[in-house]
């Protein structure tokens, strides 16, 4: 797709421009969809409905007036605060969310940029976002928001270790780092997705990845850096408005991307479940969407059921039981790679 | 046992110490202490074992009127089931009481309170500092003689 | 090398190690206006001091202005807001026992099951925020939702819906509607499933568990020695209930069970104990008001409310059981119409003071954890 587009305008950088803003376009929408999502499965999973008048059904126009009132807010930037991290840290966060949306293969004709290293180049920079929240904790010169800050750096930079682990056992198999061939070598029908293969050891692969993909993107069991009930709000405590929605918009991205990337990895990506039927360049893009969101559904359906886990706990489980497990698999499909080949 | 042998036995061991004691006609029947002795009375009504007061219901302060506080126990034993309540008196001019926490740790904030809301001082509290009003408040409210101030921190006090 | 650091205000001075850490009044989790200055090291807690009073409202001080007794009555019901019912019914029963009425049986059984009722909805309330205190958010709703059904019969019968002033010296303030036995019935009925429903959501959950077992451990002689009381005193494994062991009112003629912790998942005292003490202890209401409910007899709630209130001088303890534990009131009559000393014994200020003994050394999550199962509610601990 990009050759086309490269024909049709004729400027390299132009097209390549428009393709950075391609994602942005879906992310917009749902993040305004996904909050109001999430209140409606959360105000139903709690025998109640959620909003229900702005905008006539169901309330669908709810965020679309949260955001107009979150622009209309005063920009406030405490007095003993540091002006420029706190003013850069939501961006850099949201850069760290973003920036995967590049790899990601949303059809057989369109990626973003055709990376040869894309898992790699993902685990990179979604570390972007640790540097982000402890620029929001630090600068907020808040005891509460430093403490959130703390937390959260420790508790992503540990869950990306069981993350990487997962995805290389997944690189293994398919001998190359690049997502689109990934997705690729699971086209066929739904019994041909990764998480089917090599059984059991790719299942309990994705079930990590999974896990540890919630306590990337804090949340519920593991969203103690925002810990409403401790710590006020965390690392964002000090943050309104604009700022404030910056946040909001890339925990949704956030989230929407290690759904998609699990979609990739383990579910087949943009192929369809029913092989040749309902296939094709735009098909594609439909069934990860429909896959991401699915995902998506599933982290919001956790958090309105579980309780969170102590700090202390969750590097327990990160670093004594997803990490062990983690290695446990890749020597397994490592083993069963050599045997098969 | 029934509250007047429990008298009896603080009597035995403390014979200047009991000030007057009512079993009958009353409520709750009560002993006055002396307040310089309420300390080690409450030591041997909890540590004795035909006693054990081991549970301090209520520690309570009043305005006697007429010059004079006091502290009012209401203890509990949970091993033999009686009740007795102690009374103490101290004067206005010179609040000074011995305080009981070193024997029930509950007395800690009761005797805060008592303090707080009537100026009764506990000798050998370990903390003794107001607890309900404000660290910089003058005065206590509950003396029957309180007059409210007009302004505290630049706030008009009088509804 | 320590360098030791005072701060003005803070009444310790600090090493160079540790942090103060302001859990201000306003917070998400502390139940109310209450400061929590803790001491940490790291997420480790030094030391916890609570600093109370910011909702102080002078109640000693009104009860001794009333012209009456009666008008003390909301006054009481202010203190612990969450158990208006409850708070009433101590104060009432002080005032009988002070004035000598014996008031009819119509009323007993009425009073019985308001406040078993009310002890239900506290409970409610107390494990639904205690679930979100811990991230659990669901929970919390549908307590709430069992709650609104208990605050429905509350309002039909007086007209509020939290606090009620329903139950005066001498009897009740209004008569209950007519269809008062058959609503309560289809509470009962309708709420033992729920129970069920909260133990698989909440209580036997492995990640609550985590949370709550062996974390803040009271043992059960420094509990009596603190004045502990309440399901506080009950998870720790002492069986120790007002309703048995001191009786009031016609607490003696139902059959309920008192459940104590057992330290089935962890400790016995711990968290979780306390929790599961307030679980069971809803069974076991919803089986005294179906005893009760079944068998009001007629009569008239107020022909025992006396015209005028003048006791002879005297004074007087009495505690009954409310939800949070043991409520005192000590009165000291004067032989006029209006008390010389009302003296209230709050269970939440004394269980309140065992927060820093329990929380020593625990993490800043757990002393939230351990705040919430002691379960204050500052109306009561400031008055």
């Amino acid at each position: 797709m990009k050759e086309t587009l490269i024909d049709l305008l004729g400027n390299e950088a132009l097209v390549y421009s428009l393709m950075a803003v391609v994602p942005l376009l879906w992310i917009l929408p749902f993040a305004l969809f996904a909050v109001w999502w999430e209140r409606k499965i959360a105000a139903h999973m709690q025998d109640r409905l959620g909003p229900m008048r702005t905008g006539g059904w169901h309330g669908w126009a709810q965020t679309i007036a949260d955001i107009l009132k979150l622009m209309q807010k005063e920009d406030i930037i405490p007095s003993s605060a540091d002006a420029r991290l706190f003013t850069l840290a939501p961006f850099v966060v949201f850069i760290g969310a973003y920036a995967a949306y590049a790899a990601i293969p949303f059809s057989a004709a369109y990626v973003g940029a055709e990376i040869h290293i894309g898992v790699f180049y993902i685990i990179a920079v979604s570390s972007f976002v640790v540097i982000g929240l402890l620029m929001a904790g630090w600068s907020s010169n808040n005891k509460w928001s430093l403490f959130g800050a703390m937390r959260s750096a420790a508790q992503v930079v540990s869950y990306e270790i069981p993350i990487a682990l997962t995805l290389l056992a997944v690189v293994m198999i398919v001998g190359s780092f690049d997502l689109q061939e990934i997705n690729k070598a699971q086209s066929g029908t739904i019994l041909d997705w990764f998480v089917f293969q090599k059984f059991p050891f790719l299942f309990i692969a994705a079930l990590i990845y999974f896990v540890a993909s919630l306590a990337e993107v804090n949340r519920t069991p593991f969203d103690i850096p925002e810990a409403e009930s401790e710590l006020v709000a965390g690392y964002h405590t000090e943050y309104g408005g604009m700022k404030f929605a910056l946040f909001f918009l890339s925990e949704y991205a956030n989230m929407f991307a290690v759904s998609v990337i699990a979609a990739t990895v383990f579910f087949g990506g943009w192929n369809s479940p029913f092989g040749d039927f309902m296939s094709g360049p735009l098909w594609g893009a439909f069934w990860l969407l429909v896959k991401g969101l699915a995902f998506v559904f599933v982290q919001i359906w956790l958090r309105w059921t579980l309780p969170r886990l102590r700090v202390d706990q969750l590097m327990y489980v990160g670093w004594k039981v997803l990490i062990p497990f983690s290695f446990a698999v890749i020597i397994c499909v490592g083993f069963w790679v050599l045997l098969e080949g | 046992m029934i509250p007047q042998e429990i008298f009896d036995s603080i009597k035995a061991k403390f014979p200047k110490s009991v000030l007057e004691e009512r079993s009958t006609g009353v409520h709750d029947p009560f002993a006055a202490i002396a307040p310089e002795s309420i300390r080690d009375v409450c030591l041997f009504l909890r540590d004795d074992d035909a006693l054990a007061f081991d549970f301090l219901m209520c520690l309570s302060g009043v305005d006697y009127t007429g010059g004079k506080l006091g502290v009012v126990y209401h203890l509990h034993s949970m091993k033999r089931g009686h009740k007795i309540a102690l009374k103490v008196e101290v004067p206005a001019s010179n609040p000074h009481c011995g305080s009981v926490e070193s024997v029930w740790k509950t007395a800690n904030w009761h005797e805060r309170e008592a303090f707080d809301l009537f100026g009764i001082v506990f000798d050998g509290h370990p903390d003794l500092r107001r607890i309900l009003l404000p660290d910089d408040w003058e005065g206590h409210p509950l003396r029957k003689d309180y007059q409210v101030p007009e302004y505290y921190h630049g706030m008009k006090v009088p509804y | 090398m320590e360098a030791a650091l005072t701060i003005p205000g803070f009444h310790r001075s600090l090493k160079s190690h540790e942090m103060v850490l302001n859990m201000g009044p306003q917070h998400p989790s502390t139940h109310g206006v209450l400061r929590l200055e803790l001491i940490v090291d790291g997420e480790v807690v030094i030391d916890v001091v609570p600093h109370i009073g910011y909702l102080h409202r002078c109640f000693e001080k009104h009860a001794e202005h009333m012209t009456n007794y009666q008008q003390v009555i909301p006054y009481c019901d202010r203190m612990d807001y969450i158990a208006a019912m409850n708070n009433d019914l101590g104060y009432a029963i002080a005032c009988e026992k002070l004035l000598a009425i014996k008031v009819p049986e119509r009323v007993e059984y009425i009073r019985v099951v308001m406040a078993e009722l009310q002890r239900i909805a506290s409970h409610l309330l107390a494990i639904g925020t205690y679930g979100m205190d811990i991230g659990a958010f669901t929970p919390f709703l549908y307590c709430f939702r069992d709650r609104e059904r208990i605050l429905d019969i509350f309002e039909q019968t007086c007209g509020a819906r939290l606090l009620y002033n329903y139950i005066w010296i001498g009897g009740l303030s209004h008569d209950v509607p007519v269809d008062f036995q058959q609503k309560v019935k289809d509470f009962c009925d309708a709420f033992r499933p729920t129970i069920r429903e909260l133990n698989q959501l909440l209580t036997y959950n492995k990640i609550f568990i985590e949370r709550t077992a062996n974390v803040g451990v009271l043992p059960a002689d420094v509990a009596i020695n603190y004045g502990a009381s309440g399901p506080v005193l009950r998870g720790s494994g002492v069986k120790w209930d007002l309703r048995r062991n001191d009786p009031y009112s016609i607490y003696d003629r139902f059959e309920f069970d008192i459940p104590v912790g057992l330290g089935e998942v962890g400790t016995v005292g711990d968290c979780w104990d306390r929790y599961i003490v307030r679980v069971r202890e809803m069974e076991q209401s919803l089986r005294i008001i179906e005893q009760a409910v079944a068998s009001i007899p007629a009569g008239n709630v107020q022909s025992a409310i006396p015209k005028r209130i003048r006791p002879d001088a005297a004074d007087l303890y009495v505690r009954t059981e409310t939800p949070k534990g043991e409520l005192g009131y000590y009165i000291i009559a004067d032989g006029t119409t209006s008390p010389f000393r009302v003296k209230v014994r709050p269970p939440t200020f004394v269980n309140l003071s065992i927060l820093p003994a329990m929380s020593r050394g625990a993490m800043i999550a757990d002393v939230i954890a351990i705040l919430g199962s002691i379960d204050i509610v500052l109306g009561e601990v400031d008055r």
